[in-house]
Parts: structure tokens; sequence; C-alpha cells
């Protein structure tokens, strides 16, 4: 604590980042918590675990855990090509990897519904060849793969950046095939990187509300993500339900977080 | 010189979101009491008819004597807007589209009596409107009443009436139909109204998404909507495009509006407040209600409109299902009517 700071005074910081954690997140939280604890453990659990909830949670982990690993796989090509090709427009496509983050997210869900509904530029074609996608768990998962890509992206990267490709080079004149250099010399360096970005798309993807509502259609049982239930059980005034799911989601949050900075523990190590 | 820049711009990102996080946290300092500031926080469909009210309202509370009055307004979902004044936004009026809505203000925040609704004349709704259906034009599915929804290969479009208040008066209105068709029997009218939301390929979150849904993704066949939203599809979007079909029968739709009693009183608005409520009942008000197609009250305003608005058999959320109070825990928190036809 005593070296020399860019930013002076310990004390005066550390207030600061108390203070500002505080008002942004934890009296927040602690809120949500306090709200549900009014239930009994029975009207809890209830709330929680109705098959109706149930089924949303099928679908929200189960449509962010598909989009967050075909952005595990899409998301690494993309960082590859980005750092090891130079091409005209680079710039131009790189920039263009962080379009979902500054999207706002209703914008997003509604161009997607356009495009890929039954009238839609894409929509259409698809739906010739029997494949529906808007307003079904495909187009859940085509909206969270939009929303989770840049995560993915932005963390191989800069580890792709660092990674020397004399290594590779090395591996090749040692003899190693394509797939030994992939599996052998690249993947364990990557790997870390690779799961905090699928883990951090996958828990955005798990409370994204504004750009999957449009898309999802809504269908009881069928298309009803779990933060549309939240916002159901306030739309009949019942706070402590909404609350109760909503902690839930928390528990699920924070054992994500968890994982990621694991990996991200595996990445300095 | 880049460390200092740095510590500079560091410096100014703490301040800047301190203040941001206290300008959002703090109340607004009050400002002189004149001119009269109103807040009306309404709903969605009535952005249109109250930035034309609020004008005749400004010029005529002057013409009083009232001084320069200024109306501020909110719109959003009926049920959002009503837990954000629950929460504290400091609205002196509310126009919403259910009682429901006003109900949970009065219960849950105390800024308002309970028995608001008989302040205002006919149950404090001074316009209603109802539910019709918008079909594409020439009607080629020939949609003629609520029956013709059951059929086999029509779609139908409603926003989800979990999340919508005009959703929760489409359901009301099938199932107004379906008693009167079977003769009171609640069974069949729960079938029935499960055979409609069967056709139902989509569930927007609220009334203009699926209006969009209909009108700008050509999904479906009818769309059951707001009268005055049809009108408006119809007039903004095209004659050549849709047409409305008036079902036999309907529901009346009483979008309620009430003093914010405790809120007035700490402005010192209450009685502009109540001014502006007032002057919705009168000529001038009703007529600016009707020319936003929503259906006056006042009998000789009614007759002037009355090649405007079909003439249909409607019932009533009171005489049918015993008001908001019983009809939203039978048919819409969980558990009820709307979840059981969605539960195998």
């Amino acid at each position: 604590m005593r070296n020399k700071s860019v930013i002076p005074g310990f004390g005066l910081t550390m207030g600061f980042t108390l203070l500002y954690l505080s008002v942004i997140v934890l009296i927040p939280l602690a809120a949500l918590v306090f709200k549900s604890s009014g239930l009994t453990w029975q009207a809890f659990t209830e709330a929680v675990a109705s098959q109706r909830v149930a089924a949303s949670y099928r679908l929200t982990f189960g449509t962010s855990l598909v989009a967050a690993l075909i952005n595990g796989v899409f998301g690494f090509l993309v960082a590859w090509v980005l750092v090891r090709y130079k091409f005209p427009g680079r710039g131009f496509i790189d920039m263009l990897v962080d379009l979902p983050f500054a999207l706002p997210t209703a914008v997003a869900g509604i161009a997607l519904t356009t495009i890929y509904s039954q009238n839609g530029f894409l929509g259409k074609p698809l739906e010739a060849i029997g494949i529906k996608v808007a307003f079904t768990p495909v187009g859940i998962t085509v909206a969270l793969i939009f929303i989770g890509l840049p995560f993915v992206v932005r963390t191989v990267q800069p580890v792709l950046q660092a990674l020397d490709p004399d290594v590779e080079e090395a591996a090749v004149c040692l003899g190693a095939t394509r797939w030994q250099t992939f599996t052998k010399v690249l993947l364990p360096a990557l790997l870390p990187a690779l799961l905090t970005g699928v883990t951090s798309a996958f828990a955005r993807a798990v409370g994204e509300y504004g750009s999957v509502v449009f898309i999802a259609g809504n269908m009881p049982m069928k298309t009803e993500i779990t933060p549309l239930l939240i916002i159901t059980k306030l739309e009949q005034y019942d706070y402590a339900g909404a609350a109760a799911i909503a902690v839930v989601m928390l528990i699920v949050s924070f054992f994500l977080l968890f994982l990621i900075s694991l990996f991200q523990k595996m990445e300095r190590s | 010189m880049k460390k200092i820049s740095r510590f500079i711009r560091d410096f100014l990102w703490i301040v800047g979101s301190l203040l941001t996080v206290s300008v959002a946290v703090l109340p607004a300092p009050a400002r002189a009491a004149d001119p009269v500031t109103l807040f009306n926080v309404s709903y969605d469909p009535t952005r249109e008819l109250y930035a034309d009210y609020n004008k005749a309202f400004s010029a005529y509370w002057q013409s009083k004597g009232g001084g320069a009055v200024d109306v501020k307004q909110s719109h959003g979902g009926s049920g959002k807007q009503a837990r954000a004044v629950i929460d504290g936004l400091e609205a002196d009026v509310v126009t919403l589209a259910l009682a429901y809505d006003i109900d949970a203000i009065a219960d849950k925040s105390g800024l308002l009596p309970k028995d608001w609704q008989a302040k205002l004349p006919n149950n404090s709704s001074p316009y209603t409107s109802t539910i019709v259906f918008l079909v594409r034009k020439g009607n080629p599915k020939a949609i003629k009443d609520w029956d013709d929804l059951v059929k086999p290969g029509v779609a139908v479009v409603t926003p989800n009436p979990k999340t919508s208040g005009g959703a929760r008066w489409n359901l009301l209105a099938a199932w107004g139909y379906a008693l009167k068709k079977f003769g009171n029997d609640e069974g069949k009218a729960k079938d029935f109204v499960a055979a409609l939301f069967k056709n139902v390929p989509v569930l927007d979150s609220g009334a203009r998404g699926s209006t969009t849904t209909f009108v700008g993704r050509g999904i479906g066949d009818v769309l059951l909507a707001w009268e005055n939203e049809a009108f408006l599809a119809v007039n903004e979007l095209g004659k050549d495009k849709f047409e409305i079909v008036v079902p036999s029968v309907s529901i009346l739709a009483e979008p309620p509006v009430a003093v914010v009693e405790k809120n007035a009183a700490k402005h010192k608005t209450a009685d502009a407040a109540k001014a502006y409520l007032d002057y919705l009942y009168s000529t001038e008000g009703q007529e600016i209600a009707a020319k936003h197609y929503y259906r006056p009250r006042d009998a000789a305003v009614a007759a002037k409109y009355a090649s405007k608005f079909p003439k249909l058999n409607l019932i009533t959320i009171d005489e049918v299902f015993g008001g908001w109070s019983k009809a939203q825990p039978k048919f819409f928190n969980d558990g009820g009517v709307f979840d059981q036809i969605y539960a195998k």
C-alpha cells in the first residue's frame, strides 16, 4: 500500500470503491433478497419450481448453453482470422464484432425478428425447407448467439495475439501434424481464455431480455424465458414471487462468476 | 505526462459516475409554485390523445384565470406505469388501461382512497373503447365473428394477457361471447378460449408489438385490437390493406382516470389536477377523445360521432365478471384460466 501509486490516497479511493459498489450493486441485490424473504419456504419453492417456471429454466439455460458453445467455436475462428491474417477491411470487421455491445438489445431483437419471421428475408427460404426460426427456441438461440459473440472474440483475441506463431512453427519442425499442433500446443494455451469467453457469453445470455422477448413469441411452456416470467409476476403485483425467481437467477450468476474467475486463475498460472 | 492524463481521466470518470448516481437518487429541488406543472402517468396508446388534450386543457385553464399550466406525460405498459407510481413516481393524475392497476396503487401505496372509482362519473372512465378485429383487405378468411377465430387454419394475433392489459380485455371479450353462446356454461367457454389460443402463433408482450407482428411482418389472419389502435392502423397504414370487422359481441373497456391525491396535495396541484380530469368530461374533452377514436360518454358528442363507431352488443366487466378484483385472479394470475389452457 505504501508504494507510489498513480491515484493518490488508498483510503480515499477504497472509500469511493466501496461506496460505489454498495450503491450500484450491493444495495439493490440486498433489497432483492429482502423482498423474497417475505415468502414462506413452501411459497418460495412453489414460485421458483412450478411446472411453468421449470420449463422456462430448461429453455433459458438450454438455449444459452447452445448459443455459448456455438460462439465458442465460431468466436474462436473470428478471433483467429482477425489476429493471424492481414487483409483489407480487417479493421472494419474488428469493429463489427463490437456491434452487439453497442446496439440497444431491443433494436437487435426487432431486426432479427423481421429477418427471421416467416415472411422475412431469411425466414421465408428457411420456412420453405421446413425450418422455423422466429417464435421457436431456434430463434431465441440466434438472438443469444448475436449478443454473446463479442464476449468470446474479445477474450480470446489478446491471448492469441500474445501467442508467438514461432511456437507453432517449432512444433511443425519437430514433426507435429496440424491436429497435434492444434490440440497439444494451441489449445492448452487458449483454453482458459476460451472457457472464460464462453462462460461470460453464457452468463450474459441467461439474463438477456430485451432482444429475446421479440423473437421468442412468448408461448407458455414453449418459448417463455425466465426473465419474462419475472415480468409476468410483476404484472400481477406479485413482488415476492418475482424476487424469488430473481434470487434463483442471482445464485446461478454467482456460480457463473465463480467459474469465470476460476478460468481466469488458470489463465494466469 | 501520460500517467497524469490517465489520472485525470480516471478521476473525472469517478466524479462523473458519482454525479450521475447522485442526480439519479436525489429528488429534484422544488420549483416555484407558478406556473403549475401536472404530471400525468398514462398507458401506451393514449400518446396522441393526451398530446392534443393537454394543449386544449392548458388554454381552458388559462381562460379560467388559473395561470399557466404545463402537463408532463409518461407512457408505458399500464401495469408497469402503476408499479412506477407505487414505487414513488410522483404522478398527480393517472390515466391507465385497467381499474385493476389503479386499485393496486390504492392498495399498495395508499396514495389515493380505495373508493377512487366513485369520485368521477361513469366509473371514472371519461371515454371507453372496445375490442374489434383487424383483418387483411377483402377479408380472405371470411372472419365475421368470434366463432371464426377458433376454426382450424385461422391464425389469430394477440399480445400475452400476462404482460398486456389490452390482451386481458381480448380474452374476457371472447369468454363473454362464449358464455352467451353456450348458455353460461363455463366449461364450454374455457374450451372455446383454449381453441382460440391454439390458433395464436405468437404472443407479443404488448399491444403495439402485436400490431407490428400483424401489420409489419404480415403474420396472422386477424388481429385482436383496441378499437382505437385498429382505426389508427387502418388510417395510417392504408385503407387498401386492412379492414375492421366488428364482432356481434364485445366488451366495454373502461380506461379509468384518477387524481393521485397525496401526490397532488404535496405538489399543491389538487385543484388543477381535478380540473384536468373534469375537463375530460366536457364537450371539448369528449370531442378530442372521439377524434382519437375513443368512444365518448357524452350523449350529444356520441350522437355526433355515431357514424364513426359501429353499434355492437357490449358486455361489461362488472356484469359478467364481477369487476377486475375478481377477474384478475380468476383468469390471469398464476394458475388462472389462462395458465390452465396452456397446462397439459
